[in-house]
């Protein structure tokens, strides 16, 4: 059994933070849905901080008091009752998501912003409602503790998402949220057929509960490898990504930026605590190595595929496929060691920090690529001619997030790929660390074609379609800072992330 | 062969049929029904659960049949936003494919599907 001090069965002081986490962002959708278009940016703009203020709050006392926050619903105890549960991951996860929803909050003011005197418009209250659910569903995938409730949270995520597909309502867009929706409906009918699997053979969809009782046994076997598929359907990783590219460059610039940056991560956690918590110790070396495999071609396949875009924002789609593969290393690289824990090992850091930082890298470079779009009229690669010249801020913030993709110093990525290529050694798996160089070649490819393009280019482009605000190129700026700034952390793995492990 | 056993073969069958059906149709319709189809052999499964695990003299344990309703619940609102995604979609194109060929091929196409 867990030790009682790592997995308290009773809330802990700060765990009403983790409900307050969740209720915050509901109050404010039901709150705009009452009050309506003309009241949501002042409600999104309480929301935001304080959601911001909690997350740190949350983060604070996880990285103060070295052990999970727990919440029990109504007092109810698993297996019967729901636990919240934030371990270091989560509040990692949890303060990335706070960071990057309210920078997109900030951003996209100037293009979802109601007019005063003006008869209100129907995308902006869509656009900032959809904004804080995919807040709440996120808080709940990163906080949930139940194989079920993990579902639901899942689908929220889902149906929050594939809305923001489509915000402009465009024949391609519209095809591209249809197709997401499949896809995403497919992964959780198998993700829910694995749970019934589970709660027949086990009696319980607690993950804690069941990490002292799982067996290894056929069925264990046939439910993981059920729920995996769905949620690797749920996170595009190769060969089921063919619906992100056009849903994730089809949606408008902020909603991009949230989808490739949290959306598809909040899949891979879940895959991530089916493997290393739910069953500590049961995932084989072959199930480690198929899905490091996957992630390996995922690298490869989307780099190419990124090389031959014609548009901007289809790169940086293609660019988020491939830097998903590099999560995926987690499993055969932490999974393999026998002589540690995996949240000890090196690979267990360098997957996580590759999270985070591709979170805060690929939302910067959307908005970016938005900024953009915006000032030349169009995203086409091959006329970005001069685009240096009229946006220099932006045209910066391409070049820093690019650094981070790339594994480039001094950025997040850059340690990121660092502790990966020292895992892959200390294991002797020398074939992932193949892959990821080459996969560092075709990023830079990719980034300087862009920056190449935009950077040089004598003259200034031909017209100018609008002005953008500078304030919004900081905040992408800033993202992309954040990026850069992950890149000095230590070179070890980290405590925080092994905080609330057994 | 008993009830339970029955049940999970119809479960099973229905599984089958949805995830045929789901990969083999090129309709979004099609897919959706499937999707449904799919999605109540699954429910069916749970009820087979609940009745295993239920202790002596209940009919069914309580658990997986809350579990269902929700599922349920969620699957309406998934097959309900799908539903209304290809409505609009009809409403944009004149027809319901997912296949984004050229918009002349299209009217060619006459709205098939």
């Amino acid at each position: 059994m867990p030790s009682p001090t790592i997995f308290p069965d009773t809330t802990t002081t700060e765990g009403f933070l983790l409900v307050l986490a969740i209720i915050l962002p509901v109050t404010g959708i039901l709150l705009s849905l009452v009050l309506g278009g003309r009241y949501v940016e002042r409600i999104v703009l309480v929301v935001l901080p304080t959601g911001l203020g909690i997350a740190a709050a949350v983060f604070a006392a996880v990285w103060r008091g070295g052990h999970s926050l727990v919440y029990i619903v109504g007092g109810w105890k698993p297996p019967l009752g729901i636990a919240l549960r934030a371990d270091g991951i989560s509040a990692a996860m949890m303060a990335t998501t706070a960071v990057v929803i309210c920078a997109v909050g900030l951003f996209a003011r100037a293009e979802f912003g109601q007019p005063r005197g003006q008869p209100e418009a129907r995308a902006p209250l869509a656009f900032w409602i959809l904004l804080l659910s995919i807040w709440t569903g996120l808080n709940m995938v990163v906080l949930g503790d139940d194989l079920f409730n993990l579902y639901v949270a899942l689908e929220l995520l889902t149906f929050a998402a594939v809305p923001l597909v489509c915000l402009k309502g465009e024949q391609e867009t519209l095809r591209a949220a249809l197709r997401y929706l499949l896809f995403a409906l497919l992964g959780s009918v198998f993700y829910l057929f694995g749970t019934a699997l589970i709660y027949g053979a086990y009696g319980t969809l607690d993950i804690v509960l069941l990490s002292a009782q799982i067996r290894p046994e056929r069925v264990t076997s046939i439910a993981v490898a059920m729920m995996t598929v769905g949620l690797l359907a749920k996170t595009a990783l190769f060969p089921l990504h063919l619906w992100l590219p056009p849903a994730h460059a089809g949606a408008p610039a902020p909603g991009s930026a949230v989808l490739s940056a949290l959306v598809v991560k909040g899949s891979f956690i879940l895959i991530v605590r089916l493997w290393f918590d739910a069953m500590p110790g049961l995932s084989n070396f072959a199930g480690a190595q198929m899905l490091g495999t996957l992630g390996a071609a995922a690298i490869l396949f989307g780099s190419v595929l990124a090389l031959r875009q014609q548009r901007l924002k289809l790169l940086i789609a293609y660019s988020t496929i491939a830097q998903i593969g590099y999560l995926f290393f987690i499993f055969p690289l932490a999974a393999g060691s026998g002589a540690h824990e995996p949240w000890g090992s090196v690979a267990w850091t360098g997957g996580w920090l590759q999270l985070f930082s591709h979170a805060f890298a690929k939302a910067a470079m959307f908005m970016a690529a938005g900024l953009i779009a915006e000032a030349l009229g169009h995203d086409r690669i091959a006329d970005l001619g001069g685009a240096g010249r009229v946006l220099p801020i932006t045209m910066f913030t391409f070049g820093l997030a690019g650094l981070s993709l790339m594994g480039v110093p001094p950025s997040g990525g850059f340690v990121a790929k660092w502790l990966l290529l020292v895992a892959t050694v200390m294991e002797g798996q020398w074939w992932w660390a193949v892959v990821m160089l080459v996969g560092g070649l075709l990023a830079g490819g990719y980034v300087f074609m862009v920056l190449g393009k935009a950077l040089g280019g004598a003259s200034e482009p031909s017209k100018l379609c609008a002005s953008v605000s500078s304030s919004r190129e900081i905040v992408a700026l800033t993202l992309a800072l954040c990026a850069v700034l992950l890149g000095l952390v230590p070179l070890q793995p980290s405590e925080l992330l092994q905080i609330g492990r057994p | 062969m008993n009830a339970l056993t029955l049940f999970g073969l119809c479960g099973a069958a229905l599984v089958g049929l949805g995830l045929f059906g789901l990969i083999v149709n090129p309709q979004p319709l099609r897919k959706i029904l499937a999707f449904n189809l799919l999605g109540n052999g699954v429910f069916l499964l749970f009820g087979v659960v609940a009745r295993r695990g239920a202790a002596a003299g209940l009919g069914g344990d309580p658990v997986p049949q809350a579990l269902v309703i929700t599922a349920i619940v969620v699957a309406f609102s998934a097959t309900a936003m799908a539903v209304a995604l290809l409505l609009r979609l009809f409403e944009e194109t004149g027809q319901a494919t997912l296949s984004s060929d050229d918009p002349q091929n299209a009217d060619a196409d006459g709205g098939r599907s």
